[in-house]
């Protein structure tokens, strides 16, 4: 892995002096340093180099692609937050296309991508939304007349680094749940061998994103990541261990109907089909918005959107797990292995309907 | 969800329908705010014209417009500061190879600084006032606390892990927060700019017809008609009258679809009896072109009596307008009288726009309406979030069938299904991207952004901004393509649609 530095000039104006400008202190600087010390699960003493990473550098370019998608991981994105996030990752990076919040379109908007591929090969992170479908020449999936697939190659081709968001990019997500008719993939699948991190989530956290950002900017290279190419530092848990609702599935307090008096009192939502036990994600540390709450939190249960084909395998999402067994908190997906996502599939036939009600009931249009 | 519930026959606790409420309202609130500053505002707005604007004299017409208080030379002075180093830093990422300097572009620098300042701070603000759902509905994007009979968040006074006192007293404060920035930011922001682009006015009519199922259920069945803002057809943009909605009407083509009926494609299908064979006919990619005589897009083409809709905040402006909605007749003369136009410029790219705004503003003053519903029930012992009766499949009948009406931010979505001895026989959906970016039909009627686009001026074909200025105004789904054509078939531009 090369270092992020290497290829970008240093700037007679560095970002955080780029940040004083825009009214940002040096304190709230400090802050948002530490804090992603924190979601990187580093010693707070990072922070002093974290700072040091982002203020040295010319904002690495960043061009983010949207393919067989929802736009749910550009909302996340949106959603950063952290000291003043938005405005930090406005001027730590340069996002020189996305299509969503990007002021051209057509040929300009194509020119700003071709700018990055042919000026900055090998020095651009790539950021891919969506899954690609390569059923039948990749005719599900064009943009300007080209498929994903032919723009996945050449944009994720030539990046120093590509990052997958959101469990479509990363596994292939809804698209590729069966009967999969478009043949869709990750983007592992669709171009494999390239530098690529997963952050999977339906949507992704934004802290994650951040955090993965700043790792790089920091380090020089990308977090150290599961079999499934997933940060430890996010994924590396599973949320049962650390939910805060734990003490009630020790001690066989479950919720049994939604609304009776263990829901209102925050008891255990295994029994009403939670998927926490088999599901590694950092959502009861960090949780969404700013922490204001996740799923569990909410009243409901995990429904595993963070693991490989979880509309498949992961549903029906009401229909509560196979007896857990008693996982030690130093467990990880990859000693868990396959097992409890075999079993847990066997169970899909029999119920497959609750699962398509939820899937297709959600009232949001994006 | 609604489809299920109506094909079970379920009426969720009243509890369940004002939380629904609240999710979708402060949705409509922040996502419409989010589409005039990030997504289409840069359309009207030249920022780098901001750049030479006087900080005295924004201040001067900012403060003329609304009593926001960060509206200071100083502040303005700061934000041209911020923008200056971020020009000069010569990475301008998202907004680079724009417009900027079009002479479509028709505000003075001091309109384009104010505007400017705006976009940076809604960016903010979106964040915070989003949390009121990230609360109801566990995060956003994506709230997961929906549940067919209800919802699955608790509500009890008593317990920490559960809709509370803190709870109502954290909603309240943002939909405070939600209520005052659209009041002193957005609405008058959106006037200040219409007025510099009247002759928006007169383009981007569309098709005339308008669809809204309505939204904001004053009662709790399912597709109940009992609305806040109405159903209603408008057709043929006559307003004195408005026709009930009967979803048997709905039908689609996929005539010029890459889809096949299994007994013809120049016939239309309800959505019940729909059916999603694709079969794709276009050009292999890469390619240029798309011929419009022969198939030419994945969207169905969706119908109303055989005639185009168009749906969104528009559509259910003028539904609720005819309706006799007091709130939004109010609030549309209040902004004509300002523009001092009459009520034909809704009927167009600018009216759009205006609409958007109107509803945006009479749904954050129902937040605390809403809130207040809410913490009456409590006051009152009820707790009640979930109707569990059908909640196992063996409860079902053997065969059943529902429809679910809901309005998206974007316009009309409607889900229909078909359940089977415990399974889903059809499901079909149809949402408002459908309706208006719809392909033509078997007849050759245009959908709402095709039709809307004829007659539209484009100083420069290079650079079309016109053209993204009404196609933006329908608030397309994010990330869809559209293919603008000239007269000859020669592809003029290919525009990505946000």
């Amino acid at each position: 892995m090369k270092g992020i530095f290497e290829g970008f000039p240093e700037d007679s104006v560095s970002p955080f002096e780029r940040l004083q400008k825009r009214g940002v202190s040096r304190r709230d600087f400090m802050k948002f340093c530490t804090a992603m010390a924190a979601v990187l699960a580093l010693p707070e003493t990072f922070a002093g180099k974290i700072a040091e990473a982002i203020e040295k550098a010319k904002k690495p370019s960043l061009v983010w692609l949207e393919f067989q998608d929802c736009a749910g991981n550009t909302e996340a994105l949106l959603r950063a937050t952290k000291p003043t996030i938005g405005e930090i990752v406005l001027d730590i990076l340069s996002v020189d296309y996305h299509e969503t919040i990007m002021a051209p379109a057509g040929k300009q908007a194509e020119k700003s991508l071709d700018d990055v591929v042919n000026n900055q090969k090998g020095k651009y992170i790539a950021v891919v939304e969506g899954s690609i479908p390569l059923k039948d020449n990749g005719v599900y999936c064009c943009i300007g007349g080209r498929s994903a697939i032919e723009i996945a190659k050449r944009v994720c081709g030539n990046a120093m680094a590509t990052i997958a968001v959101g469990t479509c990019a990363t596994y292939g997500g809804l698209p590729a749940a069966k009967p999969n008719p478009t043949g869709a993939v990750s983007v592992k699948e669709a171009v494999p061998g390239i530098t690529l991190l997963n952050l999977p989530g339906c949507p992704v956290n934004a802290e994650n994103i951040t955090a993965t950002v700043v790792h790089f900017l920091t380090f020089g290279s990308l977090p150290a990541a599961d079999s499934l190419g997933r940060p430890l530092f996010a994924y590396g848990e599973r949320i049962h261990d650390h939910c805060e609702r734990r003490a009630h599935y020790d001690a066989g307090q479950f919720v049994r109907q939604w609304g009776d008096e263990g829901h209102r009192k925050g008891w255990c939502l295994y029994e009403m089909g939670c998927k926490g036990p088999e599901t590694f994600k950092n959502c009861p540390a960090v949780k969404y918005n700013e922490g204001t709450s996740w799923p569990v939190q909410a009243g409901h249960g995990c429904i595993g959107c963070s693991q490989p084909n979880f509309w498949d395998d992961m549903s029906p999402f009401y229909r509560r797990l196979p007896k857990v067994p008693g996982f030690g908190i130093e467990t990880t997906a990859d000693k868990i292995g396959a097992g409890v996502a075999a079993v847990a599939a066997a169970g899909v036939a029999a119920h497959r309907i609750a699962r398509a009600i939820q899937g297709k009931g959600k009232e949001e249009d994006k | 969800m609604r489809a299920v519930e109506n094909a079970l026959g379920i009426i969720i606790p009243d509890n369940a329908r004002i939380i629904r409420n609240l999710i979708t309202g402060i949705q409509y609130v922040q996502d419409h705010v989010i589409h005039f500053y990030h997504l289409h505002a840069l359309d009207w707005v030249d920022i780098v014209s901001a750049l030479k604007a006087d900080p005295a004299k924004t201040s001067t017409l900012a403060q003329s417009i609304s009593d926001w208080p960060k509206s200071s030379t100083t502040y303005f002075k700061a934000i041209q500061g911020k923008l200056k180093s971020f020009v000069d830093s010569g990475q301008l990422g998202i907004f680079a190879n724009a417009y900027w300097g079009h002479p479509a572009y028709k505000l003075p620098p001091e309109a384009n600084l104010m505007a400017a300042a705006h976009y940076l701070e809604a960016l903010d603000w979106q964040r915070d006032v989003i949390k009121i759902q990230a609360l109801l509905g566990a995060k956003n994007p994506h709230a997961q606390t929906y549940l067919v009979g209800g919802m699955s968040i608790p509500i009890d006074q008593n317990s920490e892990n559960a809709l509370n006192a803190g709870s109502i007293a954290f909603i309240s404060g943002l939909a405070k927060t939600a209520k005052e920035f659209v009041e002193k930011v957005y609405i008058p922001d959106l006037l200040a700019v219409a007025s510099f682009y009247k002759d928006w006015a007169g383009y981007g009519a569309g098709v005339g017809n308008f669809l809204a199922y309505g939204v904001f259920e004053n009662d709790n069945e399912s597709n109940t008609s009992n609305l806040y803002f109405q159903r209603g057809i408008i057709k043929g943009k006559d307003l004195s009258k408005v026709f009930p909605v009967d979803h048997t009407k709905i039908t689609e083509y996929v005539t010029h679809s890459w889809y096949e009926y299994s007994d013809g494609n120049d016939k239309s299908r309800h959505p019940w009896d729909g059916e999603t064979n694709y079969k794709y006919s276009g050009p292999q990619p890469p390619y240029e072109y798309l011929d419009t005589e022969k198939k030419y897009s994945w969207l169905k083409a969706p119908r109303y009596e055989n005639m185009p809709m168009e749906v969104g905040p528009l559509a259910r402006m003028l539904v609720a307008f005819g309706s006799g909605h007091k709130r939004v007749q109010e609030v549309v003369k209040l902004v004509l009288n300002h523009l001092k136009v009459g009520p034909e410029v809704l009927f167009s790219t600018l009216g759009r726009v205006a609409a958007r705004g109107v509803e945006t503003l009479v749904t954050a003053e129902m937040l605390p309406v809403w809130l207040g519903q809410l913490t009456e029930n409590i006051r009152k012992g009820d707790l009640k979030v979930h109707d569990g009766s059908k909640w196992e499949p063996s409860k079902w009948p053997k065969e059943a069938k529902g429809y679910g009406m809901h309005e998206a931010p974007r316009g009309a979505l409607g889900h229909w299904v078909k359940i089977k001895d415990q399974k889903i026989e059809n499901y079909q959906c149809v949402v408002p991207s459908t309706w208006n970016g719809s392909p033509r039909d078997a007849s050759g009627q245009k959908g709402p952004y095709e039709a809307a686009l004829i007659g539209t001026p484009v100083a420069d074909q290079e650079k079309p901004v016109e053209i993204l200025r009404t196609v933006h105004s329908f608030d397309p789904c994010m990330a869809c393509a559209v293919h603008v054509l000239d007269a000859t078939g020669r592809r003029v531009t290919k525009i990505r649609v946000v």
